[in-house]
């Protein structure tokens, strides 16, 4: 109880944490947001590229309509509302990898507002709102070198949808839960690979502290760029606990841009001017209101897969899973499929739910593989389960046929059978072993009848050695139960 | 509306322009009598008319996501001051290496 208690203290923390979120995905079009030059990647620099994309004058955007697809799709999964009119406007700054000295955005008339996105914590489900969804276009890139900076444009243009939560996750593992979700879901839709490494899912957090959750908000600063799931938990953690560091020193904090340093686990300022954030933001004029029709919505909305919080909840109520295995096993859109292609009528969905969870995944984790690397297709480990639901094979006898499977592609009735290990089911084999047990430890025999129950486990434990493991359980205890008695 | 001086520094560094005192002086009497000739619109009543940012009534136009190359890789490089490799080389942005 004490360790429990201590446990508790160390997660309780002296202030409350106030985050909002915002992500930025970039979307699998084919092509650019606002032109018709290619959005692949790995490409040599500056291959992608058109009069659009590098800036060039007199060249016009014209709106990609998959893009418009993509943000209505992600908006009524999240429970937006979708703005009939809405309005793309430039935000205006000098970079080298901007080469039109402007990025085109949504500012105060967004594609989508208002949703939320239902995230899992200790078992109960938070609503975390969403204040809006836009659309803008992705920079290109540069590199900072000796001689200058080197500036690549094929990934200038490329469509990005922005997605900014309200201010109202409270820690670190909620953030965690939140992107998690968020990634999962885009991927769901298809929308974007969600690859954080990569740079298609981009999270930056607006992290502020205050005494209680009843006091008004404290000053923020925005952690930006951070990749990785991990790091940002790190980085949000780090963040809060010094900015109420500095505070109890009687310091102010300074809203600011902060970036990640993952080596050293700290958080720095970016130093940049004020007047950076002078955005000076205005509807470009050369490109109309963007007007959605409810006919748009609704052919758009007919392609809605179904989403992973509804996939969790079918798994508990169609499958009768807990919570917990739900949401493992939902967590990924491959192992759910994959899931649902094992399970089948005359196995128990629970008893699948644990080869998946404990033994499947787990083996894949001692390997550090994926999904994608799984060699046990769904139709092998079912034929397994399926053998062992039959009592052609023993639970323990299964585990090993199991760990077969990770070295041959052979079905498992044909593992079993190179192996010799079906299970015995014949009483009369069953019986032949259980005498000669007997037969051999007279002393435990005379034991067990004269009161000392316990021992039972004992007869039972060289039944199974003798047969290797592959007496049927349930006979064996029938007929030792039957045989000591006499 | 009458800008000043202060406002002229501010767009300007906005802007990476190197303004000095006659500069900012000559452009602010400008940038001022710009505005002030764009404010005869106020002129016009436009009660009852809803603010747009276009003169057309239109609807934006959508394109399909059909991938098509306009100019080449050779052709848009032709037009930088300096390349390296398939770079485009500018006056370094920041201090320090790295990737953005």
């Amino acid at each position: 109880m004490a360790q429990a208690a201590q446990a508790q203290d160390a997660t309780q923390k002296a202030y409350d944490t106030v985050i909002g979120l915002e992500v930025h995905v970039q979307l699998m079009t084919k092509t650019k947001a606002f032109s018709a030059c290619a959005t692949s990647f790995g490409a040599e620099e500056n291959e992608f590229i058109c009069p659009v994309s590098f800036g060039l004058p007199g060249s016009l955007p014209v709106l990609n309509k998959r893009v418009v697809e993509m943000a209505i799709l992600l908006g009524k999964a999240t429970g937006c509302t979708i703005n009939h009119e809405s309005v793309l406007a430039r935000k205006n700054y000098f970079y080298p990898d901007l080469p039109k000295g402007y990025q085109i955005s949504q500012y105060d008339k967004p594609i989508c507002e208002h949703g939320t996105l239902p995230i899992l914590l200790d078992g109960e489900v938070k609503n975390i709102g969403i204040t809006r969804i836009h659309i803008e276009e992705d920079a290109g890139k540069s590199m900072h070198g000796g001689g200058g900076s080197l500036i690549d444009f094929n990934r200038a243009g490329t469509p990005l949808l922005e997605i900014v939560s309200e201010p109202v996750i409270r820690s670190a593992d909620e953030a965690t839960a939140y992107l998690k979700v968020m990634r999962q879901l885009v991927r769901t839709l298809g929308v974007s690979d969600g690859n954080m490494e990569e740079g298609s899912f981009r999270c930056d957090a607006n992290v502020s502290v205050r005494p209680t959750q009843n006091d008004p908000f404290g000053t923020r600063t925005e952690l930006k760029n951070i990749n990785s799931f991990r790091f940002i938990s790190r980085a949000i953690e780090y963040e809060a606990d010094r900015q109420w560091d500095a505070l109890q020193h009687g310091e102010k904090i300074v809203q600011e841009t902060r970036l990640y340093d993952a080596e050293k686990g700290r958080t720095y300022s970016m130093r940049s001017k004020e007047e950076a954030h002078d955005y000076r933001y205005f509807p470009d004029p050369d490109l109309l209101p963007l007007v959605i029709d409810d006919a748009m919505i609704k052919d758009v909305t007919a392609d809605m897969p179904e989403l992973p919080w509804q996939r969790r909840e079918r798994f508990e109520s169609a499958f009768g899973l807990s919570t917990y295995d739900a949401e493992v096993l939902t967590a990924d859109d491959t192992l759910a499929a994959y899931y649902e292609a094992v399970v089948t009528d005359g196995i128990d969905a629970k008893t699948v739910a644990n080869w998946v969870t404990s033994e499947l995944l787990g083996a894949l984790n001692q390997r550090g593989w994926d999904m994608s690397q799984n060699p046990i297709g769904a139709d092998r480990l079912q034929g397994l389960l399926k053998l062992l639901a039959a009592d052609k094979i023993t639970g323990k006898i299964a585990k090993e046929v199991f760990a077969k499977m990770f070295e041959t592609d052979d079905a498992p009735d044909k593992i079993v059978a190179s192996m010799g290990v079906e299970q015995i089911n014949d009483e009369g084999a069953v019986e032949a072993i259980v005498a000669q047990v007997i037969a051999e430890n007279p002393g435990q025999v005379e034991q067990f009848k004269g009161g000392k129950d316990k021992l039972f486990g004992f007869f039972v434990g060289q039944v199974m050695k003798v047969s290797r493991g592959q007496a049927n359980p349930q006979l064996t205890q029938e007929i030792l139960r039957r045989k000591l008695a006499e | 509306m009458a800008i000043d001086e202060k406002t002229v520094r501010h767009v300007a560094s906005l802007a990476r322009l190197d303004l000095h005192g006659v500069d900012v002086t000559k452009l602010t009497g400008q940038m001022s009598a710009i505005l002030e000739h764009v404010e005869q619109l106020k002129e016009v009543d436009v009660t009852g008319i809803p603010a747009t940012a276009h003169a057309q009534n239109r609807r934006l136009r959508l394109r399909e996501d059909e991938p098509m190359q306009v100019i080449t890789r050779e052709e848009a490089l032709a037009g930088a001051p300096k390349r390296q490799g398939n770079f485009i080389v500018v006056p370094r942005t920041v201090e320090g290496g790295g990737s953005s």
